[in-house]
């Protein structure tokens, strides 16, 4: 920090001859000599076990510092424009935000797919789904609606959610689809999942949204409600959405300026590609083995070098 | 004894006592009590008749695209708008400068070196005692492995309390000197007083984006309010025979103001920084919303992980500097003289300790696992009860509610506050009331506004009953209130989010939880007040209806509570406003409604008009419940 | 008959473990060294007196002489330490709770020095407290507070709110509360002392009015000698928490017990306190008397017109018995003589 001031300071300078732009002050990414790397850390664990892995690379094997920030997505993106966000490492289509950011401002830069598939739907437990197959229909589940009835639903069936960062069209999809369903907000990943597992374990009926990669899937049954599929551009007006998500290719984002003068790091990043399996296996580490990030990505790195060899850019 | 029988002479001592003091209730006319009742009967009659099906919000107000397009525009012109280039960003990035200055200052002292600055620095101010407990504060971060976070809480916080000084010191003195200028400023302190934290947090990323900067202004506007109001009262309340007696031997205004007034003010004037220091330490915390550094990350990260452990620790360290800060200060205020022998030779060994390479490392002490452990277990073994009291309140007090409120027209809503308000409060507090009723709709969130209210309203109606009945236990048990000051001294000083962590824990995310929190959150005030309230009733008072045989109960229910109703009802302004700011950061698990808008307005683009929009009717609704409270207390209240 | 009150040996001590000092040689420290050694306040010390039924019994002394205590100690407002205290031959001491809220109800009122009305009730309401704690109809306690309330001059007042009434009506609210719920006894603790003089004595006159409409046995409590001496039947003077002289007001004046006492006396016009007995002669035989004689307890004041309007001595009498003489030289002393000069 204290290397900072100086160039803090400088900047002040700088801008006093011409008034001051948005990213004055922020502190540029050290380019060449090894720096200081600021990871958004959005909040779900898959996203964790990219931002573990990467950050041990970027650490370990090429000699940077990381900085991780626990954001928001939409709040990271506004990151790369002042400097205090170098890149996000999952991101979940986000079309309007590339608009602004990569197209408009160019403040932005696509830096590749995780290589990870991403999906978003709604789910039942799977025992739920045993009892009535028709369940998993989403235009059955009108008829069910009693089931989910909670004390937050006001009456109606309810629909649980995660973050309210989360991309999501469920509000949208309640009523387009007109389902006499209310979207309650869990708050958080852990609230959702905590609500699936007790869902499983105490046979208590629930529908929440969902997503993969996901490392519950491989520890617990969960049935998708199919709702009227996804066709190219049935999403384009969010308000008036009433077909399923589409499938994500995941993918990276770098600000330009870490694109421009991010070295080795930047290129790592850029390199870094992976399977949902992996992703998850991490992400279990992270949750059900108590491991810190660290932990769980020196763990990883340690058994899947074949893996993340091609990763490293010629030359560090 | 000779005994007079003659009728006793009228009564001469009708004296020109003021006829109509401030206890003055006559019996309500009974003109005024049928007004009432006729309202109320008209309410529900108009309620009944006009009932809506409740229809959600829609999702595209014309608030929200205009608010929508300010960012649009905002956004476009951040680098090329002058006020932008040559105002606001200017000022982001001086504080920005001095944020960092004071980090990198704190940091370079090495957890060694603070530790003894600390000492040091609380032993020059208040003495040996707040000394080590500045020591075993700080030390105490370093156990908790919370070093850096608490020196990025720490160097925020003292940012924001220098800059909320030197702003709100002078324009607190201009104001106690000038009298319009007090009695203009006076209103508009009122309402950013009784805004919750949340409220500020979507405009100051408008403006100053994310980070440090905005987060530092965000807590100045939060705290300067405090700073103002104390230095005001503290220069208002300088002797004027002391000014008087300075007239008189020709001072100059300036010499009145520096050498009388201000040194005079001075343990108020300390208060101040006390104050500003408490509020500006519980926003810091909130501003890791907005991606302040700092132990507000950890407790934000720990609730979306619903980690109660990792938060009790960060909770601990704010709990520490809460305590650490509110001492030294109120330390600081009852010294009156320094002996500053001492202090040189302190400051400097302290400096030396700086400067010495001394390691800092620690053993770390962290309380995660067994937090974790007993939540668990009480996640297991008192699930059904935790359950069961959830869904009680939510289908007997807090769903019907909603529903009855959600179902009223918003006009009907804005009459009702109006009449009532009228009837209650005085004309002025209804008018208000009334326009932030209407407000609401206009911004297009009446739905989640009365949603909020509903769950705002169930968790006062606890507050006041669990507040009062701890109360009133402590005002009738010495012993009890012993016990129970301290408690509440430290739970005053606790920033409002970490009262989340239990009720999370406890009973997941829904409207209850943040129920719960805010009881936490707003029952020591009142607690307090009701205590006060209940002691301040004149033994002779109490002495006389014993005497007249009543019971303990008729006591309490006819002498001392009804005695103690101006406290009450403070009381119940102060919980109110302070339910409000708990039940909107509720948002953040599972309340939903405005606080809900207001987070989803900064993680999601295409919400932050709505965010906006959410963070101004947070802003009417407080006012309309400010108004509403305290109007009734100023026109019903008792003259003590 | 027994006395509508009784108290015997009633000891108050304040401070840590009083029990210990009541029957010990502590007891018979004087107050200040009590204090120093053991950190107790003995605010009663062994008091014992009687009131009969409707008696007006007046304890007087300077403040911290341990009245207030001593009054409060009859309905154990203020736990006594030990003694006995007896109202109507009932031990008040052995009384249960609600025992003793029935005799606080019904039996025995109180009023204050500071009045202690609730200010967010009206005088009508104030004056009904008593009776609405009892549980009596709101019409049956509005109609007897109306009654009280009109016997102590503030009717048209009923719906004003104390703070709206000067003190002396204040003091008259406080006087309707206590006489509403109909109690033998009626306990004042210096009732009129916050009071201006001119209301003071109204007060008074109101006092004594009521005393002989209603009867009533009282218990007043007061530092003002004079008020002792117009209200008081008997006068008992506490010093330290001890009792010094009980006795008429006359018995006062004219032997005060000790130096104290005589103190507290001495600026009294004696010529308005004290009766011919205490003035008379014997008569001498072969003198020649005034045709009508005076009784013996006539007020020295009320006989002096007659006395120096008269030729010759008068004879003094009780009941059909000569006492006594006297003249205009009996009375003169008592006129003037007894007043001491105060050096100014």
């Amino acid at each position: 920090m204290r290397k900072l001031l100086p160039a803090v300071l400088a900047s002040v300078l700088l801008a006093g001859c011409g008034g001051a732009t948005s990213d004055a002050g922020g502190s540029t990414p050290s380019a060449g000599s090894k720096g200081t790397v600021k990871l958004a850390i959005n909040p779900w664990v898959g996203y964790e076990a990219n931002a573990a892995v990467v950050g041990y690379l970027l650490e370990h094997e090429l000699g940077y510092t990381v900085e991780k920030k626990n954001l928001k997505e939409e709040i990271s993106w506004q990151g790369f424009e002042t400097g205090e966000v170098d890149a996000v490492l999952e991101n979940w289509g986000h079309d309007d935000l590339k608009k602004t950011y990569i197209e408009e401002k160019k403040t932005a830069v696509d830096a590749g797919p995780t290589g990870n598939t991403g999906t978003i739907g709604w789910y039942v437990p799977q025992w739920l789904a045993d009892e009535h197959p028709d369940i998993t229909d989403g235009a059955n589940l009108n008829k069910y609606a009693d089931l989910f009835k909670t004390s937050e639903s006001g009456g109606k069936g309810q629909l649980l959610d995660g973050d309210p960062s989360y991309v999501t069209n469920d509000e949208a999809l309640v009523s387009n689809l007109k389902l006499n369903y209310k979207v309650v907000y869990s708050g958080s990943e852990a609230a959702l999942i905590k609500a699936a597992q007790q869902a499983t374990a105490q046979k208590k009926p629930l529908l929440f949204y969902f997503y993969e990669p996901q490392w519950l899937f491989a520890k617990e049954k969960y049935a998708r409600v199919k709702l009227p599929a996804y066709t190219a551009g049935c999403d384009a007006d969010p308000k008036k959405v009433a077909c399923d998500y589409p499938d994500y290719k995941l993918d990276k984002v770098v600000s330009k300026k870490f694109a421009d003068s991010g070295g080795a790091a930047y290129q790592l990043i850029k390199n870094f590609t992976w399977t949902n399996d992996d992703q998850n296996l991490v992400s279990d580490y992270l949750t059900n083995q108590g491991m810190d990030a660290d932990k769980a990505a020196e763990k990883w790195v340690k058994e899947h070098e074949s893996t993340w060899k091609p990763w490293i850019p010629a030359g560090s | 004894m000779t005994a007079v029988l003659a009728k006793p002479a009228p009564p001469r001592e009708r004296n020109g006592r003021n006829p109509r003091g401030p206890w003055s209730r006559r019996k309500e006319p009974l003109t005024r009590r049928t007004v009432m009742g006729l309202s109320v009967v008209a309410t529900v009659v108009a309620y009944l008749i006009f009932r809506t099906a409740a229809a959600a919000d829609a999702p595209d107000a014309a608030a929200f695209r205009l608010f929508g397009d300010v960012r649009d525009w905002v956004d476009d012109n951040r680098d090329t708008h002058p006020l932008f280039l040559y105002g606001i960003n200017y000022l982001r990035l001086g504080v920005r400068v001095l944020v960092e200055g004071i980090q990198a200052g704190l940091t370079g002292l090495g957890l060694p070196g603070l530790v003894a600055v600390a000492g040091a620095v609380a032993f020059v101010l208040g003495g040996w005692r707040p000394a080590l407990l500045a020591v075993a504060g700080f030390l105490g971060f370093g156990f908790l492995g919370l070093w850096p976070e608490s020196v990025d809480t720490l160097a925020l916080t003292l940012t924001a309390v220098l800059l909320a000084v030197l702003i709100g010191v002078p324009i607190g003195v201009l104001a106690a000197r000038v009298g319009w200028f007090g009695a203009a400023l006076r209103p508009v302190l009122d309402v950013m007083q009784i805004l919750p934290t949340f409220a500020y947090l979507a405009p100051m990323t408008l403006l100053f984006l994310i980070g440090s900067p905005a987060a530092v202004v965000a807590t100045l506007i939060y705290a300067v309010p405090v700073t103002i109001r104390i230095t005001e009262l503290g220069i208002a309340g300088v002797a004027p025979s002391a000014v008087e007696a300075a007239t008189a031997q020709g001072s100059t205004a300036r010499q009145l103001l520096t050498k009388v007034r201000l040194p005079m003010a001075r343990p108020t004037l300390v208060l101040a920084v006390n104050q500003t220091i408490m509020m500006a330490l519980s926003m810091v915390v909130v501003t890791a919303l907005i991606d302040a550094p700092g132990l507000g990350v950890n407790i934000l990260r720990a609730l979306e992980r619903v980690n109660v452990g990792a938060a009790f620790d960060a909770g601990l360290a704010i709990v520490l500097m809460a305590i650490v800060l509110d001492r030294v200060t109120t330390a600081a205020a009852r010294r009156q003289r320094r002996d500053w022998r001492l202090a040189v030779p302190v400051l400097a060994a302290a400096a030396l300790i700086a400067a010495l390479p001394i390691p800092g490392d620690l053993p770390t002490v962290s309380f995660a696992k067994p937090v974790n452990d007993l939540t668990g277990w009480l996640e297991l073994h008192w699930y059904d009860g935790t359950e069961w009291l959830k869904n009680t309140v939510s289908a007997v007090l807090l769903n019907p509610l909603e529903n009855l409120l959600v179902t009223t027209p918003w006009w009907l809503f804005v009459l009702a506050v109006l009449v009532f308000g009228l009837l209650l409060a005085g004309w002025r507090a209804a008018v208000v009331a009334a326009l932030a009723a209407a407000g609401l709709s206009g911004l297009g969130l009446y739905q989640h506004a009365m949603q909020t209210l509903a769950t705002v309203l169930v968790a006062t109606a606890l507050t006041m009953l669990i507040g009062i009945a701890a109360g009133v236990l402590c005002a009738r048990n010495d012993r009890l209130a012993a016990v129970a000051r301290p408690v509440l001294d430290a739970a005053q000083t606790m920033p409002s989010f970490v009262y989340l962590l239990p009720a999370v824990a406890l009973f997941g995310a829904s409207r209850f939880t943040a129920i719960v929190a805010a009881v936490i959150f707003a029952v020591p005030p009142v607690v307090r007040l009701v205590e006060r309230g209940i002691r301040d009733v004149p033994p002779t008072v109490v002495e006389a209806a014993l005497s007249a045989g009543s019971t303990p109960g008729q006591l309490l229910w006819k002498v001392q509570l009804p005695m103690a109703r101006g406290g009450l009802l403070l009381a119940a302004n102060q919980g109110i406003v302070m339910v409000l700011a708990m039940v909107v950061v509720g948002g953040l698990v599972g309340a939903g409604a405005l606080g809900y808008d207001v987070v989803a307005g900064f993680s999601q683009r295409e919400d932050f008009g709505r965010g906006l929009s959410a963070g101004f009717a947070i802003v009417l609704l407080g006012v309309l419940l400010d108004r509403l409270t305290q109007g009734f207390n100023r026109t019903k209240g008792p003259s003590r | 008959m027994t006395p509508t009150i009784a108290v015997r040996n009633l000891w108050k001590v304040f401070g840590p473990r009083p029990d210990r000092v009541v029957g010990s040689p502590l007891a018979d420290l004087p107050r200040a060294e009590l204090r120093a050694r053991t950190g107790c306040l003995a605010a009663v010390r062994d008091v014992s007196f009687e009131v009969a039924r409707n008696e007006v019994f007046v304890v007087m002394g300077l403040s911290g002489s341990g009245k207030s205590t001593l009054v409060r100690c009859l309905t154990r407002l203020i736990e006594p330490t030990s003694g006995e205290i007896e109202i109507d031959g009932e031990a008040v001491r052995a009384m249960s709770a609600k025992r003793l809220r029935d005799l606080r109800r019904h039996r025995v009122a109180m009023v204050f020095q500071h009045f202690g009305l609730l200010p967010h009730r009206s005088v009508l309401d104030n004056a009904a407290y008593g009776l609405e704690i009892q549980g009596v109809s709101r019409a049956d306690r509005y109609r007897k507070a109306a009654e009280v309330l009109e016997l102590v001059g503030l009717t048209g007042h009923e719906q004003q709110l104390p703070e709206e009434l000067s003190g002396g009506m204040q003091q008259r609210v406080g006087l309707a509360r206590a006489l509403a719920t109909d109690p033998e006894v009626l306990l004042f603790d210096e009732p009129f002392s916050a009071l201006d003089p001119l209301i003071r004595r109204d007060m008074q006159a109101e006092v004594r009015r009521l005393h002989a409409e209603v009867g009533k046995t009282m218990v007043f409590i007061t530092h003002d000698l004079a008020e002792a001496l117009t209200l008081g039947d008997r006068i008992a003077v506490l010093r330290d928490g001890e009792l010094v002289q009980v006795g008429t007001p006359e018995e006062l004046v004219g032997a005060p017990a000790d130096g104290y006492v005589e103190d507290f006396v001495r600026d009294v016009p004696r010529a308005d306190v004290l009766t011919l007995r205490w003035i008379m002669r014997p008569a001498v035989d072969g003198e020649e008397y005034e045709d009508t004689p005076l009784p013996q307890d006539t007020v020295i004041r009320d006989a002096v017109p007659r006395v120096l309007r008269a030729a010759r001595p008068i004879l003094v009498t009780d009941g059909d018995q000569r006492v006594g003489v006297v003249d205009a030289e009996r009375l003169l002393p008592a006129l003037l003589g007894h007043r001491r000069q105060v050096p100014a």
